[in-house]
């Protein structure tokens, strides 16, 4: 497999990690990913690798990147079930993640996003009502 | 001439055994094995005569040298009496003193056998003395190993029993720390925590370090470690029970925990509750009287 899908759900876009990661992968899902953000105006990304048994630095990195990108195009990026053993190695590795969030699951995750959309839209109409 | 000694070593052994197990209980009686109680004469007197009996065989069709196929056997018993010893709490002194008062009788029985040869005598002396130092030797070494395994297996245990992890609630866990925590025993706290965390689907953690006595920049470092750990699963780590002087004592060292961290367990308890949208309500009034 040289692709990871990314399914969109509303405005939240879900990839599940279901393979080991190589680098390739994970540079071609960072790129596919900013590029489908973009097109969508997806608000918010759901990643979840409770698959995912072995991690590396360059994993770990790549998590925080596409965090980062997500932050700049406006999107929110949630990591879900991650296994205690990849959490260890992350937090040896001096990679703690700090910008992004984290939910046991998929169920936690997308009530995380959804409240957080919920937040924004009501904002917005505020905005709107303000603006009006 | 140490052959000569050896063989009238083996001689007097086997001639005079009777009255060197009589004269070796005496000894042990008299420095006091029995006062402490915590081994009884017949055992003692059973002890004595299968080691001197083995020892008799062992001369019997080997040379002086403990080290020899021969002392196996003896080995072994000496092994199993000086682990029992360490287990039931004898000093070393009683221990080596077990093997090396057997010196006295042998000599004095040797002294009296030999008088008119003072060349064998000292012989038969030197390799007696050296034989029962290895043997005594061995016996410290064995009783040592002992105490050690004890020792081990408490600080297994301790690491066990220290390291819980409680369900206080639906999706809250509360980890009571105990005792000093050094990278091994955070390894421990951290996979038993994460695992936790997975298994009962915890949104939240306590970790409550009442129990800890100190509180250096190394055991800030470990919990900060877990904290970060279980972030990364989906879980928020709230720390309760700082005590006092431990707070001072991070404060001058300039440790932070950036962490939310509460006095009481009961205080993160009622914060954990109230972030997963629960209420604790008092369903009658406060005393009777007043209504």
């Amino acid at each position: 497999m040289d692709r990871i899908p990314i399914l969109k759900l509303g405005g939240v876009l879900i990839v599940t990690i279901q393979v080991d990661m190589h680098d390739r992968l994970a540079l071609a899902l960072e790129e596919d990913l900013t590029a489908k953000i973009a097109s969508t105006g997806a608000r918010g990304v759901l990643i979840e690798i409770s698959a995912l048994e072995i991690v590396d630095s360059f994993i770990g990195r790549m998590l925080d990147n596409i965090a980062a990108i997500s932050r700049v195009l406006d999107a929110e990026t949630v990591v879900v079930g991650m296994r205690p053993a990849v959490a260890i190695t992350l937090v040896e590795l001096g990679l703690e993640l700090t910008g992004i969030k984290t939910a046991l699951n998929v169920e936690r995750g997308m009530a995380m996003m959804q409240a957080r959309l919920h937040e924004d839209d009501e904002d917005g109409s505020a905005r709107a009502r303000y603006e009006d | 001439m140490a052959n000569e000694g050896t063989g009238a070593l083996v001689r007097v052994v086997s001639e005079e055994e009777g009255t060197i197990l009589t004269e070796w209980l005496g000894l042990l009686k008299s420095g006091g094995a029995l006062q402490t109680g915590r081994i009884r004469e017949a055992e003692l007197q059973t002890q004595a005569k299968t080691v001197l009996g083995q020892l008799r065989d062992a001369l019997a069709s080997g040379g002086s040298n403990a080290d020899l196929e021969a002392y196996a056997t003896l080995r072994d018993t000496l092994g199993e009496i000086s682990r029992s010893r360490a287990i039931q709490g004898f000093t070393p002194t009683d221990t080596a003193n077990f093997v090396l008062s057997l010196k006295e009788p042998i000599f004095s029985s040797l002294s009296r056998s030999h008088a008119n040869d003072a060349k064998t005598l000292a012989a038969a002396i030197l390799s007696t003395s050296h034989l029962l130092d290895q043997l005594s030797l061995h016996t410290m070494e064995v009783f040592l190993q002992s105490r050690e395994d004890v020792i081990g297996r408490q600080g297994q245990e301790i690491a066990e029993l220290s390291t819980p992890v409680v369900r206080l609630w639906d999706g809250i866990l509360a980890l009571p720390l105990i005792g000093t925590l050094d990278s091994a025993r955070t390894g421990v706290v951290m996979e038993n925590l994460l695992q936790a965390i997975v298994d009962e689907e915890a949104e939240i953690a306590i970790i409550d370090i009442t129990g800890v006595p100190t509180v250096d920049t190394l055991v800030a470092q470990h919990l900060l470690k877990a904290i970060a750990a279980a972030r990364l699963m989906g879980a928020d780590c709230i720390i309760s029970g700082i005590r006092p002087q431990i707070a001072q004592t991070m404060v001058h060292l300039g440790v932070e925990l950036n962490v939310v961290s509460k006095a009481t367990l009961a205080d993160a308890f009622a914060l954990a509750l109230r972030r997963t949208g629960r209420t604790v309500v008092r369903k009658q009034p406060v005393s009777p009287s007043a209504s």
